[in-house]
């Protein structure tokens, strides 16, 4: 309907009222940083679901994530039909230097772990020296950067649970090694240390382990899996509860409330303010053009033409805010580091992707009525009045 | 200047004919009767004038031939063809190719230079974009403004605005040429070159030329005159005698 010759004409209406087309242009622009902070809040508490393996599992206990399951379950979840390899883990809960400083710290079988987490992707050599210090420990790049370690560093952690033999309640690390994540929004800021050096050093809890972590051979069967693997230690003393990966961490979500329908409701709120300010801007554009749409008219532009001239001209402005609004917003997003709050803080494809159909359809929908009463316009009255 | 006798650029042929046409419009509840079982014939390559009191039609008859408007009933043919049963959109299509538009004030776009609103009719055409800069060239080096094709219409002249409208009117090679008081906002000298610019599309590159005026001096720069009286039409000698 409107190709790209009428451009220029589209282009220079813009400029007509430069001040009210500035202002427009940026009160569009601030929503769309304001959605790419959401969206990537909503990440950040939600977006651990998405990335979660669809062939993983999660056991707990039945009663609760904190009550321990014995080290034994693991032969035991590995002799399950569909089960291909299970792994333990153990929740540290101790603090780095402050309590302010939070980060999740847990022991792993350093060899099943890496396997089981092919995400977590570590250099070949910091890998053989992990395997090879027992009491070494390997930290996400998003927590190293945050404070400042170095492969080598000793690293000592005040625990809240785990009192060692000794007395002490300080465990030493050395820190072996730094993993980046695979792929954008992977969890880079969790410490990871050896599941026997917990083991030996902690005054109790012996045989003990916090839940397992199991690949299942088909992720279409996991829930059958699952159910096998509970029946498997049902009525003993230690009855387990198994979920897919995915599951545990929208549960884990859910307890903060449903991020992502507060961040709609906000960003609905938002963006029907800036609908208005859109639509009255192109409706006081088209009101005081009517005399010039009369004379495009006049000259042979048809209706079509006419309200694609004006639906463009809001497209534009849209176009313009809201693209600088997410590019400002995804290069605010990228340096603001909150890996102390959040496990994950970016702007995902999906939702940049969602951000320009939002863009879109501001345009489209902000310039409709007026265009509809340019496309309507009776040519001989417009004229005549002037 | 007086109408011009046998020129060899007027030809027999019928560009447009208009047959019995009435045109009514309702205001509130009173209907009112602008043209009445009015007949115009207008040969292709003429210079009508058309005069007559402010309210009597001219305008909504020029808005008629330039399928603006249609009429309430009658015909409007033009090279044979009934516009007047276009639908909306093949009726602005049909604007685009056969008629060039004069106005009293110009009404060019300020937002573009005089060459951007010359190219206007253009974009509704398929031609390339180097062909657009070729056909404006052309336009505004006839109506002689080629060095202020940079302007925009606040940096212009009234007389020059109105060649660029002149411009925008021609630069399509349309059919004819539709003029609304095109001197009417113009000072006399100014008002004459415009005329003599017309004169000369009309006798120089053939162009019919369709101008509606309250001026008698300008009308006589047409070919012939014609009165629009209580809704009909009649020669301008008849309404002096």
């Amino acid at each position: 309907m409107i190709g790209a010759k009428y451009f220029p004409l589209i282009w220079k209406n813009l400029g007509r009222r430069k001040v009210r087309t500035v202002f427009t242009i940026l009160s569009v622009m601030v929503a769309f940083i304001l959605f790419a902070l959401l969206a990537a809040l909503r990440t950040g508490f939600t977006g651990g679901v998405e990335l979660a393996g669809a062939d993983r599992l999660i056991t707990i206990h039945k009663v609760s994530l904190i009550q321990p399951l014995p080290a034994s379950y693991e032969a035991d979840i590995e002799s399950v039909d569909g089960v291909v390899d299970a792994t333990p883990a153990t929740w540290f809960g101790g603090v780095y230097r402050d309590k302010r400083n939070f980060f999740p710290q847990i022991a792993v079988e350093p060899e099943e772990w890496l396997a089981m987490y092919p995400e977590y992707v570590l250099k070949p050599a910091e890998r053989e020296s992990w395997l090879a210090h027992r009491t070494g420990a390997i930290a996400g790049r998003s927590l190293a950067e945050r404070f400042g370690w170095k492969v080598g560093d000793r690293i000592p952690i005040q625990a809240t649970i785990w009192q060692r033999k000794d007395g002490s309640k300080t465990w030493e690390f050395t820190l072996e090694g730094i993993y980046d994540g695979a792929e954008e929004g992977t969890d880079t800021t969790q410490f990871f240390f050896r599941q026997d050096y917990l083991q030996e050093a902690r005054a109790f809890g012996e045989g003990l382990v916090g839940w397992y972590v199991i690949r299942v051979a088909d992720p279409a069967r996991a829930a059958e899996t699952a159910d096998a693997i509970d029946a498997e230690f049902a009525n003993s003393p230690a009855e387990t509860k198994t979920t897919t990966e995915r599951a545990f961490v929208q549960a884990f979500a859910n307890q903060m409330g449903d991020i992502g329908a507060i961040v709609m409701a906000i960003l609905g709120a938002v963006f029907f303010t800036i609908l208005i300010v859109t639509g009255n801007t192109m409706a006081q554009t088209v009101r005081e053009r009517i005399g010039e749409l009369a004379v495009l008219k006049t000259l042979g532009f048809t209706d079509g033409r006419v309200l694609g001239l004006v639906i463009g001209e809001s497209l534009l402005i849209s176009g313009l805010g809201g693209g600088l609004g997410l590019l400002l917003g995804w290069a605010t997003v990228k340096n603001v580091d909150a890996g102390s709050i959040l496990s994950a803080f970016y702007l995902r494809g999906v939702d940049a992707a969602f951000g320009i159909g939002l863009i879109a359809a501001l345009g489209i929908v902000a310039g409709i009525l007026p265009a509809l009463r340019a496309m309507r316009l009776d040519v001989v009255a417009a004229l005549r009045r002037g | 200047m007086t109408a011009r006798e046998g020129d060899h650029t007027m030809s027999d042929e019928t560009l447009i004919h208009l047959s019995d046409v009435t045109k009514t419009y309702r205001r509130g509840r009173e209907v009112v009767e602008v043209l009445r079982n009015l007949d115009l014939e207008v040969p292709r390559g003429d210079f009508v004038a058309l005069m007559g009191p402010s309210g009597s039609g001219k305008t909504t008859l020029l808005n008629l031939i330039g399928g603006l408007d249609r009429p309430t009933s009658g015909t409007v043919e033009v090279e044979g063809q009934r516009i007047d049963r276009l639908s909306g959109s093949r009726l602005a299509s049909w604007r685009s190719r056969h008629v060039g538009f004069v106005f009293q004030f110009y009404n060019l776009l300020p937002v573009l230079t005089a060459e951007r609103n010359v190219e206007v009719p253009l974009l509704l055409t398929d031609l390339s974009r180097s062909a657009r800069k070729r056909h404006v060239a052309a336009a505004l080096d006839i109506v002689g403004l080629a060095d202020r094709a940079k302007h925009h219409p606040r940096e212009l002249s009234g007389g020059q605005e109105q060649r660029v409208g002149i411009a925008r009117a021609i630069v399509s090679d349309p059919t004819f040429l539709l003029c609304d008081e095109p001197t009417g906002d113009l000072d006399r000298t100014t008002g004459t070159e415009i005329l003599e610019l017309l004169v000369a599309l009309n006798r120089e590159h053939g162009k019919t030329v369709i101008m509606v005026t309250h001026d008698p001096r300008a009308a006589a720069f047409a070919r012939r005159t014609l009165v629009v009286e209580e809704g009909r039409l009649r020669p301008a000698e008849e309404a002096v005698a």
